[in-house]
């Protein structure tokens, strides 16, 4: 994407509702398409001039769909995890009120509209690939009367969990995600706002990726430790992608199972460690990714090379290496990086609020999470200290709600 | 969320319009229009909604939007939820005071254009509701127009801290909470 030019720049600066309606109705046509019908629009007398890229904030992600939207979604810069207790009065039905309001809430908000009885509603305007993806916990299901996929409940107790309640479980998931953090703080609030009466917070977790424009899209995500963390993902928009994400189980069809742990990366202790030393805790080199035997992000590990006295390249105890599975167990992650005010006389509090989804979690995500347990270097630095497991449901149709097959 | 229905008395229009046109007795200085669209055909509303309450009073908002070629009134609005209902609108009365009272006349929506009923301004006032009204609920409202056609809407139940206005003739300084 080039930068506009400035003349052109200056003609979009008052932009008016009906170029901010056509960016959104336009986003999944294309940028140049839409620039294309703004100047047809607008200056059908003069030389269109340079394209012009249309502004961030009018970028929209469709809500409605097969699946929720927030997780082929190319992750955003900014997101914002909100675990949620349901008060011991809601029932199926006020569930299905619940569901229905912050879906209607969800649909106005990503595309740019203000909620109904938004207090801010220019807030809204600028949903720049806002998304909002709701999670069911064990706890909602079961006030739904609906039948849990068995792997909806607590992870196993991993011996390297310092587990925190305050950052743990919950019935009610909203994962808000935008490139824009305004735009982020304001959907959370609207929808934290309607589901004041019928939940409370449990806990919220804030991240963030690169800003919107740093790096191209689809560069793999950088965590604080320096790493390349996501390289083995599969692609959206793959089969092998809709065969580790999706589910097709009874209502959950269409739907996904998320993991969120929220780890504590020491970064002082890494601090210690020399760059030879960081390289072989996870297997690949830290300038770009590379697997320890080779040289570009993607080229495949080769776990039997040698080193030539006969050690392994990659280590026995090194994180790829520990982390790969057979066949079924992959998992795709959307992680965000955190960074919190430091306690006592520390300077960091810092970590990865890693987010996997996956249709099993029992058969993809745990095996994977028993081998790292048991050894993977990486443990020297980080510690888990939140956990949840949820339930993403199918996407919805124009007129139904997020929870619809489950709740009606 | 919202879900309209119109119940109109278009047959009769047409048929008030056909036998106008077959006696040839129309009004002397009435612009000969060949048809007067039933307004409950041109009005719909957008984005309504309705501020959640336990019970006693509550309100109703949205954007009533007037595709007509003629201006239309709404001259009353009826629903379950609510036994009596009032067109209210915000005014400032003599002490400076920004207060709420039945609008005379009812609500008027300019031909092509817009009326929006919002906090603190043009409001649907629902005066006695017969139970609570939760949120993500939906309430059921007829606007009857000037001419007796009418337009029915849905509007989902919202929790809202605003819409706080006082409530003219009520005692001093205290808050309806509609």
């Amino acid at each position: 994407m080039t930068a506009p030019a400035e003349g052109a720049r200056s003609r979009r600066a008052g932009s008016t509702r009906r170029q901010f309606l056509l960016g959104g109705a336009v986003a999944g046509v294309g940028a140049v398409a839409a620039v294309g019908a703004d100047i047809a629009l607008n200056l059908p007398d003069t030389d269109p001039g340079p394209a012009v890229a249309p502004m961030n904030g009018d970028e929209t992600v469709p809500f409605f769909g097969v699946h929720q939207a927030g997780i082929d979604t190319a992750a955003q810069a900014h997101g914002i995890f909100v675990g949620l207790d349901l008060h011991d009065d809601v029932d199926r039905e006020a569930l299905t009120r619940l569901l229905r309001i912050l879906s209607d809430d969800a649909a106005r908000l990503t595309q740019g509209l203000p909620a109904l009885a938004d207090s801010e509603p220019e807030l809204a305007l600028s949903p720049a690939r806002l998304t909002v993806t709701f999670g069911f916990g064990p706890g909602l299901v079961q006030r739904a009367e609906g039948v849990a996929p068995p792997w909806l409940a607590p992870l196993p107790a991993f011996g390297v969990d310092r587990l925190r309640p305050e950052f743990s479980d919950g019935d009610l998931l909203l994962q808000i995600a935008g490139d824009d953090p305004l735009t982020v703080a304001h959907a959370t609030r609207m929808l934290l706002k309607d589901a004041r009466g019928f939940a409370s917070i449990r806990w919220t977790q804030q991240g963030f990726r690169r800003a919107y424009g740093t790096e191209r899209p689809g560069t793999t995500m950088r965590n604080l430790f320096g790493q390349v963390d996501g390289t083995t993902n599969p692609e959206p928009g793959t089969a092998d992608f809709d065969r580790v994400v999706w589910t097709d189980r009874g209502w959950l069809a269409g739907g996904t199972g998320a993991v969120i742990r929220r780890i504590r990366m020491d970064l002082d202790k890494w601090d210690r460690l020399d760059r030879s030393g960081r390289d072989a805790s996870v297997g690949r080199t830290l300038s770009n990714g590379a697997p320890l035997t080779g040289s570009e992000e993607f080229d495949e590990p080769d776990f039997d090379a040698t080193t030539a006295i006969g050690f392994p390249v990659i280590p026995p105890f090194a994180h790829i290496r520990r982390a790969r599975g057979e066949g079924r167990e992959r998992i795709f992650r959307r992680a965000y990086n955190y960074d919190e005010r430091p306690a006592g006389g520390d300077v960091s509090e810092s970590g990865l609020i890693f987010v996997s989804f996956q249709a099993d979690i029992e058969r993809q995500f745990v095996p994977m999470q028993r081998r790292l347990d048991e050894l993977d270097l990486l443990n020297e630095w980080t510690v888990p200290i939140g956990s949840a497991v949820f339930a993403i449901p199918p996407g919805c149709a124009e007129g139904g709600f997020v929870g619809d097959t489950l709740l009606t | 969320m919202n879900t309209t229905t119109r119940t109109l008395p278009r047959l009769a229009a047409v048929i008030a319009v056909s036998v106008l046109a077959l006696t040839g007795c129309a009004p002397e200085n009435a612009p000969v229009k060949t048809e007067t669209v039933p307004a409950g055909e041109v009005v719909t509303i957008d984005d309504a909604w309705v501020k959640s309450a336990d019970e006693g009073m509550s309100a109703a908002f949205g954007t009533l939007v007037n595709t007509g070629e003629d201006d239309v009134t709404v001259v009353s609005v009826a629903s379950e939820a609510s036994p009596m209902l009032e067109l209210h609108e915000t005014v400032e009365n003599e002490a400076g005071e920004m207060v709420m009272r039945e609008i005379e006349g009812g609500f008027v929506i300019p031909a092509g254009g817009k009326l929006a009923l919002e906090p603190g301004a043009n409001h649907i006032m629902m005066m006695d509701l017969t139970g609570p009204l939760a949120a993500g609920s939906d309430v059921t409202f007829t606007l009857t127009f000037a001419d007796d056609s009418t337009y029915e809407f849905s509007a989902p139940v919202k929790d809202y801290s605003g819409a706080n206005e006082n409530y003219e003739g009520g005692e001093e300084h205290e808050g309806m909470d509609h």
